[in-house]
């Protein structure tokens, strides 16, 4: 292949051609409708310097215009003999190189990302692990903290089948990604979560009382009952209010840590959404804001191998989910989502860069959704039990920290017996209070919309309460009026 | 045919060199301030939020530079480009991000290029702005978010630079829906939309950001939201309409009186949550309702305002027998002409 490095800034057209027609009006709108329209043709305009400048004489000048002050070729040559590996060309980013070889990057690597883990296995620490050493009494309180999330999932798990809540979700499989993570974080940092990470919340504070408040929907519910189960969200422990759609929250989190960044808060946003929350536009959105925005923001993906019946072979082919921080120049780690002081230590390291060099990180956290999707779901009718059982015992993140803790000789049997019985106990009580507590009154039905209700909802609660004075049999009597 | 459309030219051309009327009398307002077109109401508007509040963010597409509308002209050099900055291209994102930056007690001022493209936005303006202080039981809001979007016809930009989609975001309880129809319109509301303590879809008539010139005060004013405007009295018949399209009712109105009928034009400004005492005590007055909007009739906001003021006038009471007529404006960009015989359709 013979080669012509034309010379590519041989005529400037402008940018404010007026090409179509239909644009010349009255109004000089006409021009910022086709500025615009330039404006999202840039990034197909650079496309073209890039690749068609290597052709043929017959190439159209307009293919070879300047767009960008700040594109040129650093050296031009004539001849096809020339040492082209010295020829560059200035870009937006950075000198890209030209090459001869016409070859395309690989699709992925030979040698997936590795996965870092402290832990292995059998709960013995890695040999020539860099770690964070945790103290006795950090560790203490991540194994606590995760026995009382797989025992409340348990106890609301079977609330939920007795018909005495709705609905429910475990994190059953994944008490280290929402324990340690929580465990690695100030609680300045800002959580925006999914709906599979009420260890965070254990771990800040919120009380098994309020947990049950908000499944049961009693007027102690802090979401006044709107919700579904587990719809968790407190202000006081600096975790935004869940809602059911999937990755919605991940911009909010970018939002909200530019916000830090302003008040230059030592602090950050962290994120926290499935395998499948990273096909929605959302993801990309946050990813690519948080780093053209430069916001400290901590993105982690729980990449559990399913998204309800949708393994991810069928949600992705790249790599995983943390080969696409590279792509929005986000740095990432993976790391093992069970081994909670990998968790632990990767999240550390992410909040310091974060805060320090106000970036985002993104960290994939290998796991697997030991339980059902959710309560309206039966995982077993697409995928083998063999593999669900090896997950829950082998692979087990509870019982992983637990051999760790007791080597340490920080943790027995008795100790572990009283523990999962006194919580037991706890839950069993805190269900029966919450569902004999009285539900939210009919009027929160309408606040809230605004922060003052306008005259149409005011109308509407007008008309809804003639309703039930007229139908007052049809109207459930366990809600005040 | 022809006579038509030499009258639709004629119309056009009235409607291009007259001046905008913010008052009942039809003549140019005098606000006691300077002379200036919508976008630069909108750009001094922008100016003042951004002055008075240290913790108010201006963004979106092309933004830094002062916008394909030059309505954020001068705002990155005066406030710096940590306040006033270019986001990627994506609306989505663009919401989302002023979604999480609102909740932290900022004023998130989001510009969507044109409305035409807030669509992939739809999501985070449906199920997150509008509901998250609701499902949160009132621990958060992001009551601070205002999102601007350019809306509606100007006659030459087709499918993808001339839709009102206003309806589509007033069947969605928890979020505001405000246009203005003139320059002092414009800033005033602009400002009580950035300062409420709910998120805000503000749609601005772009076919006016340049057409539209009036006196505007130059001080810091706000004008109040859910409070429609009668802009003229009359007692035939009510004109109900909002944005760009009260222009052309409001030439309409001129031409009937010339007929002899004596019409009332009703300025919504705000369509979600509406004033209906305002638009129902006119139409107890003259008996008779028409409502005029550019997007499509089908599921338009005009189906709600005569649902609900032929259930509060007509049949609650049986007192009056109401006439309701919808108009609209279509946005095809070689159909111009239509929306100017739709005009003579509003006289007839």
């Amino acid at each position: 292949m013979a080669f012509q490095v034309r010379k590519a800034t041989t005529k400037i057209i402008p940018h404010f051609r007026n090409g179509m027609g239909f644009f010349l009006g009255p109004l000089e709108m006409g021009f910022f409708n086709s500025y615009s329209t330039h404006l999202r043709n840039t990034s197909f305009s650079a496309h073209k310097i890039g690749t068609r400048i290597l052709g043929s004489e017959n190439m159209p000048t307009h293919l070879f215009s300047r767009r960008f002050e700040s594109i040129k070729v650093g050296k031009q040559l004539n001849c096809v003999n020339d040492d082209r590996d010295d020829q560059v060309l200035e870009f937006p980013g950075g000198k890209v190189k030209f090459t001869s070889q016409l070859s395309f990057i690989p699709d992925r690597e030979e040698e997936r990302i590795p996965c870092f883990r402290v832990l292995d296995d059998n709960g013995r620490p890695c040999m020539y692990s860099n770690f964070t050493q945790v103290s006795k009494e950090v560790a203490m309180k991540i194994y606590h903290d995760m026995v009382t999330l797989q025992t409340m999932d348990t106890i609301f798990y079977e609330a939920q089948r007795q018909g005495r809540i709705s609905f429910y979700v475990t994190s059953l499989g994944e008490e280290a990604i929402n324990v340690a993570s929580a465990a690695a974080l100030s609680l300045d940092d800002l959580i925006v979560p999914q709906y599979r990470e009420a260890g965070v919340l254990i771990w800040r504070g919120f009380t098994l009382k309020e947990f049950a408040s908000q499944c049961f929907g009693n007027k102690y519910d802090y979401c006044k009952g709107r919700q579904m189960p587990v719809h968790y969200g407190s202000k006081r422990h600096n975790y935004f209010t869940v809602a059911s759609t999937i990755a919605s929250q991940i911009p909010h989190a970018v939002g909200a840590a530019y916000s830090m960044k302003m008040d230059k808060k030592d602090a950050c946003a962290v994120t926290y959404f499935g395998d499948g929350g990273t096909s929605e536009g959302d993801f990309h959105a946050a990813l690519n804001f948080a780093a053209v925005l430069e916001a400290p923001v901590i993105f982690i993906c729980r990449n559990n191998g399913w998204a309800i019946s949708t393994p991810i072979s069928d949600q992705f082919r790249s790599d995983g989910v943390v080969v696409k921080g590279q792509a929005y120049g986000v740095r990432s780690i993976r790391v093992d989502g069970n081994d909670a002081l990998a968790v632990y230590n990767a999240v550390r390291a992410a909040r310091e860069m974060a805060i320090q060099e106000q970036r985002p990180i993104l960290i994939e956290a290998l796991t697997y959704r030991a339980g059902h999707h959710t309560t309206s779901d039966d995982s077993t009718r697409y995928r083998p039990a063999q593999e669900m059982e090896w997950w829950r015992v082998a692979m087990d993140p509870v019982s992983r920290f637990r051999k760790w803790i007791e080597s340490n000789g920080w943790w027995s049997n008795e100790a572990e017996a009283e523990l999962r019985s006194r919580l037991r106990k706890q839950l069993l009580e805190e269900i029966q209070l919450a569902e004999r507590s009285e539900k939210p009154p009919v009027a929160d039905a309408f606040t809230d919309v605004y922060d003052v209700p306008p005259s149409n909802l005011q109308e509407q609660e007008k008309w809804l309460r003639k309703t039930i004075k007229t139908h007052p049999q049809d109207y459930p009597s366990n809600f005040p009026l | 045919m022809a006579s038509v459309l030499r009258r639709s030219q004629t119309v056009l051309n009235s409607l291009c060199r007259r001046q905008f009327s913010a008052s009942p009398d039809g003549n140019l307002t005098t606000h006691a301030g300077k002379s200036m077109n919508l976008y630069s109401a909108i750009n001094q508007a922008l100016h003042i939020a951004l002055e008075t509040d240290p913790r108010a963010y201006v963004f979106g597409e092309d933004v830094g530079f002062g916008g394909v509308f030059r309505c954020t002209t001068g705002l990155a050099d005066r406030y710096g480009k940590d306040r006033v900055f270019n986001t990627p291209l994506c609306e989505q994102g663009i919401v989302g991000f002023g979604i999480g930056l609102a909740a932290m007690g900022n004023r998130a001022i989001a510009e969507i290029q044109f409305a035409d493209y807030i669509y992939p936005a739809f999501d985070q303006i449906v199920n997150e702005a509008a509901k998250f202080r609701y499902r949160s039981g009132n621990q958060f809001n992001c009551g601070g978010l205002t999102i601007r979007a350019p809306y509606g016809a100007v006659g030459h930009g087709g499918h993808y630079h001339s839709q009102s989609p206003e309806a589509f975001f007033c069947h969605v309880p928890g979020i505001k829906v405000v246009i203005p129809r003139s320059p002092y319109q414009a800033k005033g509301l602009l400002l009580s939309c950035i300062r409420d303590e709910n998120p805000v879809v503000f749609f601005e008539p772009k076919w006016l950001y340049r057409l539209a010139v009036e006196e505007v005060p130059e001080d810091d004013f706000m004008l109040p939201l859910s409070q429609a405007d009668v802009i003229r009295e009359g007692s035939d018949i009510t004109l109900v309409g909002w944005g760009a399209q009260l222009s052309v009712m409001e030439q309409a109105c001129i031409d009937a009186e010339k007929e002899g009928i004596s019409c009332e034009l009703i300025d919504l400004r705000t369509l979600l949550p509406w004033d209906k005492e305002t638009v129902e005590a006119s139409v107890r007055k003259t008996g008779r309702l028409l409502i005029s909007h550019e997007a499509p009739v089908t599921g338009g906001f005009g189906a709600e305002i005569s649902a609900s003021i032929v259930e509060r006038c007509f049949l609650r009471q049986g007192e009056q027998n109401i006439n309701v007529l919808h108009v609209v404006r279509p946005f095809s960009s070689l159909h111009n002409p239509i929306h100017i015989l739709l005009l003579c359709l509003c006289i007839d």
